[in-house]
């Protein structure tokens, strides 16, 4: 069906404004460089892994920003489908991007690391297959986005789809790990006595904080992108 | 007075019934596709190296999802043809006995398949599968529920984007994992002769994901038809 | 459109749907009494099947109010069980006979003995003795008159059309055209959305021109003259409001 071009509402028909440099993106490569010299130089060897135990840096904080991505992505599609606000998915657009980003990360960076340590490229252990798996879903997200001209069909759409794929994580996950599993213990999330050292534990934590910095400057990153995008396909006429 | 969901959702299901019987195409598709999977699968490995009941559980269920998705591609194909979908929108019967209606002729599709589909893997596999017959239609059922309770949302979706039907694998197949891999074990166990009640784990999961996925699909359902 | 509403079977007040952020319809007021027909005019984009899809209940309005057979927009299944929506797609399944597409809806109407309906529905649009024949095999006419038989089995108050003649002939549009007026004649209430100002006119009771999501003329019967229609049209189409 096609319709005429009015901009509903002042939001949509306002140009973002924003100065030419992003101060959060800035802020957060910063970020993200003083980490990986805290990691390098900084932080001492693990015993028994060496130098491969580094990757974890990098692995862990990019898989917690990647859950809480697809968390937000969720969210956002709750929101969206009660209040049908479009910066809502905007929001879980943006998100879901980076997300999948995040996760390409920790596809990467676990094999890196299971190499040197577990003598295998790949390995179905159950939080790596679980991973591909969100890699799967929220690809598949952004392929169903790709596939819908209607904005407002769009978005309902992937609010849909966001909301499900959340349901399906902790499904996979019980699924694949009864499948056995080779992944080490939780070492940090232990509610009693975290048994990683005060250093390692300082420099995951910076690390943590410097991928959830370069998360929300991606994600406002984004959001622009597609606040424009919008605002274009408004004045097309679409 | 206008039906209640259930019956409406009868109503449907029958009319989609009647029109697959009509035309039989999808389901000859389907349960040829079934019967070319188990054969070719079957060449596919080294009956030497691995046995074929090693083999069998997974070969079942993961033809099951594929052979799934042939009936589930039309589910919503048939309905947006001519538009019927707005015949069924405009009439008084709950939006969720629409999905529902879609959802039990689903159920019946893919409970034919597989029909046809255990006993040839008993045949060429040479599996004692049908000696098993109550716990692998348990096993069956729940897997199917899920399937289809997934799937049908997902074939809604489908129709209405670009894509059509190449978009429902993609949507649909990483849903299916947490049903083949818990249908594929409790058969793995079935077949080797463990207790049944080593299976009690797997079949619970699979009860859990089709509480959930048939509760959320059916209150989902409506934003993917409404406007 | 008198200020007589107490018995009006379609009111609609400031009526508006946006989607997304583009709006679609916006500040539509109109007001139709039983056995009222109003053709809808307008080009293409203007909003014509928003409009009529909100009327019939699925689709919500963002803004305004509606009432439809004495239900306030956007209704449910009380509201679309006086509805008879037809459009340019038949809504029919191609597999399944005449009858049982017919007699189909009159089971989701809940219409008592569906099939005795469904048959007196297809024997009104002349089809009785194509009743067990697979809609497939039939002509887009007699398609279309099908879909008449399945939109009307349940005896809706109102009936909503949304581009019925398009893909037919000449004698099958005349043909439709005798069948809404009968429809007409025994009390329905009918907004025809439709593209032929001829046809349009000569069963309507009001006249509307749309544009660009807003009702940019509305004009009951006596003032209509279809001799210059098509000019005052062009004018409010393409020079705006």
């Amino acid at each position: 069906m096609t319709t005429p071009s009015v901009p509903a509402r002042a939001e949509d028909a306002a140009p973002a404004q924003h100065s030419g440099i992003d101060w959060l993106f800035v802020i957060a490569v910063l970020a993200i460089a003083a980490a990986l010299v805290r990691v390098i130089y900084y932080t001492p060897f693990e015993a028994v892994q060496g130098p491969a135990q580094k990757i974890f840096y990098l692995h862990l904080p990019a898989a917690l920003d990647a859950f809480m991505a697809f968390g937000i992505v969720a969210l956002a599609g709750i929101g969206y489908l009660w209040l049908g606000d479009l910066r809502l998915d905007r929001a879980a657009e943006s998100s879901a991007e980076v997300g999948v980003m995040f996760t390409t990360v920790v596809l990467v960076t676990g094999p890196l690391w299971a190499r040197p340590v577990w003598g295998t490229w790949w390995t179905w252990d159950a939080r790596l297959t679980l991973t591909l798996f969100l890699w799967f879903i929220y690809v598949g997200y952004l392929v169903l986005r790709g596939a819908i001209e209607d904005r407002a069909l769009r978005a309902r759409y992937s609010a849909v789809l966001g909301i499900l794929g959340s349901l399906l994580i902790p499904f996979i996950h019980l699924s694949v790990y009864l499948f056995r599993t080779l992944h080490p213990r939780p070492i940090v999330l232990k509610p009693s006595a975290p048994s990683l050292p005060p250093e390692m534990l300082t420099t995951l934590i910076i690390s943590f904080v410097a991928f959830t910095l370069f998360y929300l400057a991606l994600v406002r990153q984004r959001y622009r992108l597609a606040s424009e995008r919008d605002l274009l396909e408004l004045e097309e006429g679409r | 007075m206008a039906p209640n969901t259930l019956s409406a959702a009868l109503l449907i299901a029958r009319k989609d019934l009647a029109i697959e019987f009509r035309t039989r195409t999808a389901f000859f598709s389907a349960a040829v596709f079934a019967l070319l999977g188990i054969v070719i699968f079957y060449f596919a490995w080294d009956p030497t190296a691995v046995a074929p009941m090693d083999l069998a559980p997974g070969v079942l269920w993961g033809i099951f999802t594929f052979s799934g998705l042939l009936g589930l591609q039309r589910s919503f194909g048939i309905e947006q043809a001519d538009r019927a979908i707005d015949a069924l929108l405009g009439a008084p019967i709950s939006r969720e006995s629409i999905y529902l209606g879609k959802a039990i002729a689903n159920l019946v599709f893919v409970a034919a398949v597989q029909v046809i589909a255990i006993p040839a893997v008993q045949l060429f596999y040479g599996v004692p599968l049908l000696e098993h017959a109550a716990v692998l239609a348990l096993i069956a059922l729940l897997s199917a529920i899920g399937l289809v309770a997934v799937g049908t949302l997902f074939s809604a979706m489908a129709v209405n984007t670009k894509l059509a039907e190449m978009l429902l694998p993609v949507l649909s197949l990483p849903f299916f994992v947490p049903i083949v891999i818990p249908a594929a074990q409790a058969t793995a166990r079935l077949l080797a002769g463990r207790p049944a009640a080593e299976s009690v784990g797997w079949l619970k999961l699979l009860l859990a994901f089709d509480i959930v996925f048939v509760v959320a699909c059916t209150l989902a359902f409506p934003f993917t038809i409404e406007e | 459109m008198g200020s007589r509403t107490h018995d009006s079977v379609i009111t609609a007040r400031g009526l508006g749907r946006r989607f997304g952020g583009r709006v679609a319809v916006s500040d539509v007021t109109l007001s139709l009494e039983q056995g009222d027909t109003l053709a809808l005019f307008g080009p293409n984009g203007a909003g014509k099947t928003t409009l009529l899809r909100m009327l019939a209940g699925l689709l919500r309005p963002t803004s305004g109010t509606g009432m439809v057979a004495g239900v306030e927009l956007p209704g449910g299944a009380e509201l679309r069980a006086a509805i008879g929506y037809i459009s340019h797609a038949s809504m029919l399944y191609a597999a399944l006979s005449a009858r049982e597409n017919v007699e189909l809806t009159a089971r989701l109407f809940g219409v008592r003995n569906a099939r005795a309906a469904a048959m007196r529905a297809l024997e009104r649009m002349e089809l009785a003795d194509r009743a067990e024949t697979p809609v497939r095999q039939l002509s887009r006419g007699m398609q279309q008159r099908v879909s008449i038989a399945r939109a009307t089995v349940h005896d809706p108050r109102v009936v909503l059309l949304d581009e019925p003649f398009t893909g037919l002939d000449d004698s099958g549009s005349a043909a439709l055209g005798a069948h809404l007026a009968a429809l007409r004649a025994a009390g329905t209430t009918m907004v025809l959305v439709t593209h032929q100002i001829a046809e349009g006119l000569a069963l309507a009771t009001h006249a509307a021109i749309m544009r660009a999501g807003t009702l940019v003329r509305l004009e009951a019967g006596e003032t209509i003259d279809p001799a210059t229609y098509l000019t005052v049209y062009r004018e409010h189409v393409t020079h705006g409001a």
